[in-house]
């Protein structure tokens, strides 16, 4: 009862962020102007083309990068394991950027070609630090984060030296792009990444029951009737979409992942039947809220949200990574 | 032949380039409980992982109720056999009741939730393992001897017709080891549950299992009963150390005492 208390207070958060940050930014709008009998034309250009998709593609990104965290988190059985943290995002962010690039223009039927470039990169580094961690011969954790680091710093890099190679023009706007920014979203944004988001939560969803058996420990979990392989398979595939699709629209945007589920499993517990929606709800909330304070804090003047989540995100980093809750998951 | 639980025919498992069973045959009959003793390193554990599937083969093969180990799904195996490791490895954020839910796994389909009879049967298994007092309890906030007998509740909770223990007692205070080894022969004698132990304490009931089996080295060196392992000849064999027994004057049993007997 608990947990459907909390679920439906995050539904509720989540439709009142909704409702009210359309209305908030730098062009002030308010209900009468988009509205009102006396509807002023620019407000309402900018409520319906601008805030609408700007703040949809924010809640599913948020909700998608808040289930991608917490399924690293089963996966690694470590709380600090995310897309981010791990070089997921980084490896996503050098596929789009590479993509773009070249100037390239590849797309399969309904998904961008920068969408694709940021899946493959995705899956590529996903299945480098597993098999680093494999080699290892076991998920130690200050291998897999240092590995992780080791792997963002060179992608970010390979992504300086395309951006470097790049015209004055192009370079502006890879920055921007990196920075993590939901600044030029259209509904083709909202399109894009919503098939992307639904079904990475569809098959999470579906895998509660093996996240759950995930933190038991490898043998455990294959001692009560757990597919490893396939689990693992399926999370590597569903992560790796739902963050190559939020990469290549947003951009990386670290931390959601690790602070959303760690919120909630503090509320909630570590049970993925209330965990993933929980998650979900939240992270969307979460980062609409975060990607408001980008459009309101400094206004006229706009900061990307990925700095406001590393603003958040880096202590809360710190914090877990010497938690006493930490240390005994981690041991 | 049909009665074979297990048929283990030249087994031999290498990990990480080492070999850690070599060439091992013996087979188990249905109903019958086997204890697998020996020194430490001697393969005891691996043994049981590979029994369960959770280590690969090398070479060899192991039948399982006549069917190849290989050919069941980790489901339907989980329907029949149920593991508790060796106890301390990893701090389990959940509490006990949720613990012990989780088993009821390979019973779920994939959009079925947990039904009533789950519930029960989770309950049910709390309390044959006297556990029900701390269901919700963290896990992690248990002691030793509290933590063992969750996790046997949990592999009861799969409804098993075999149960692989890794050393349930050790690193137990004396009365978690009487209360788990008590529950064990309930368990088998009450719902004909078959166990197959992993020991390196011999008086720990070795005794009272149908089957010996004593492993060094990764090698078979005695199959037999209890009564035939418990002469000091095969037991130094065994442990390369010197060995002599006491009577038991209550129960008339022997009790295996390391090194020379001191007169």
């Amino acid at each position: 009862m608990k947990e459907h208390r909390l679920l439906l207070f995050f539904l509720l958060l989540s439709a009142v962020v909704l409702c009210i940050s359309p209305f908030l930014g730098m062009t002030a709008t308010s209900l009468s102007g988009v509205f009102g009998r006396h509807a002023d034309a620019l407000e309402s250009v900018v409520f319906w083309r601008i805030r609408i998709p700007r703040v949809l593609t924010a809640y599913l990104a948020g909700g998608g990068l808040a289930l991608s965290g917490m399924a690293f988190q089963a996966l690694f059985r470590n709380p600090l394991a995310t897309p981010f943290t791990l070089g997921v995002s980084g490896g996503a962010a050098f596929g789009a950027a590479l993509y773009m690039r070249l100037g390239l223009a590849i797309a399969l039927p309904g998904i961008g070609g920068s969408t694709l470039a940021a899946f493959s990169g995705a899956v590529l580094v996903i299945l480098l630090a597993y098999w680093l961690t494999r080699l290892q011969g076991g998920f130690a954790t200050h291998t897999l984060l240092l590995a992780g680091v080791a792997l963002s710093f060179f992608l970010s890099s390979m992504i300086l030296a395309l951006q470097y190679s790049a015209s004055l023009h192009d370079s502006f706007r890879l920055v921007r792009w990196l920075m993590g920014g939901l600044g030029m979203v259209g509904y083709d944004a909202v399109l894009s990444l919503f098939p992307l988001v639904a079904t990475g939560a569809v098959v999470l969803f579906l895998l509660r029951p093996e996240l759950d058996l995930l933190l038991l420990g490898d043998d455990l979990a294959m001692s009560r009737g757990m597919e490893l392989q396939r689990t693992r398979l399926l999370l590597f595939f569903s992560v790796s979409l739902m963050v190559g699709g939020i990469v290549s629209v947003c951009g990386p945007i670290g931390f959601v992942g690790m602070m959303v589920p760690h919120m909630c499993r503090l509320l909630a517990g570590t049970g993925h039947r209330t965990l993933l929606p929980a998650s979900f709800l939240l992270g969307g909330a979460f980062l609409t809220l975060c990607d408001t304070g980008a459009r309101i804090l400094f206004a006229p003047a706009e900061i990307p949200v990925g700095v406001i989540t590393a603003l958040l995100g880096g202590p809360f980093f710190l914090f877990l990574l010497f938690s006493r809750n930490t240390r005994r998951m981690l041991r | 032949m049909t009665d074979a639980v297990f048929d283990i025919q030249n087994l031999t498992v290498v990990l990480g380039g080492k070999r850690i069973l070599s060439a091992l045959d013996f087979t188990l009959h249905a109903g019958e409980s086997l204890v697998i003793v020996g020194p430490n390193g001697a393969g005891k554990s691996t043994l049981l992982k590979a029994m369960l599937r959770l280590v690969p083969v090398q070479s060899g093969e192991i039948y399982f109720k006549g069917r190849s180990l290989k050919d069941w799904s980790r489901r339907e195996l989980a329907q029949h056999a149920a593991y508790v490791p060796q106890a301390g490895e990893r701090a389990i954020p959940y509490s006990v009741y949720e613990f012990v839910l989780m088993a009821r796994y390979p019973y779920l389909s994939t959009f079925a939730a947990l039904s009533e009879k789950d519930h029960a049967i989770a309950a049910e298994a709390m309390a044959q393992a006297e556990v029900e007092k701390f269901a919700h309890r963290p896990l992690y906030n248990l002691s030793g001897g509290e933590r063992q007998k969750v996790f046997i509740a949990a592999a009861l909770a799969q409804c098993p017709d075999i149960l692989f223990l890794d050393e349930a007692t050790a690193f137990l205070d004396y009365r978690h080891q009487t209360e788990v080894l008590s529950l064990i022969t309930k368990l088998r004698r009450d719902q004909g549950v078959s166990v197959v132990s992993v020991t390196h304490d011999l008086n720990q009931g070795a005794l009272a299992y149908d089957r010996v089996l004593a492993l060094k080295d990764g090698q078979k060196v005695f199959f037999g009963s209890p009564a035939e392992l418990f002469r000091s000849d095969i037991l130094e064999n065994i442990y390369d150390t010197s060995f002599h027994f006491l009577e038991d004057s209550e129960s008339g049993r022997s009790i295996v005492v390391p090194g020379k007997a001191v007169l």
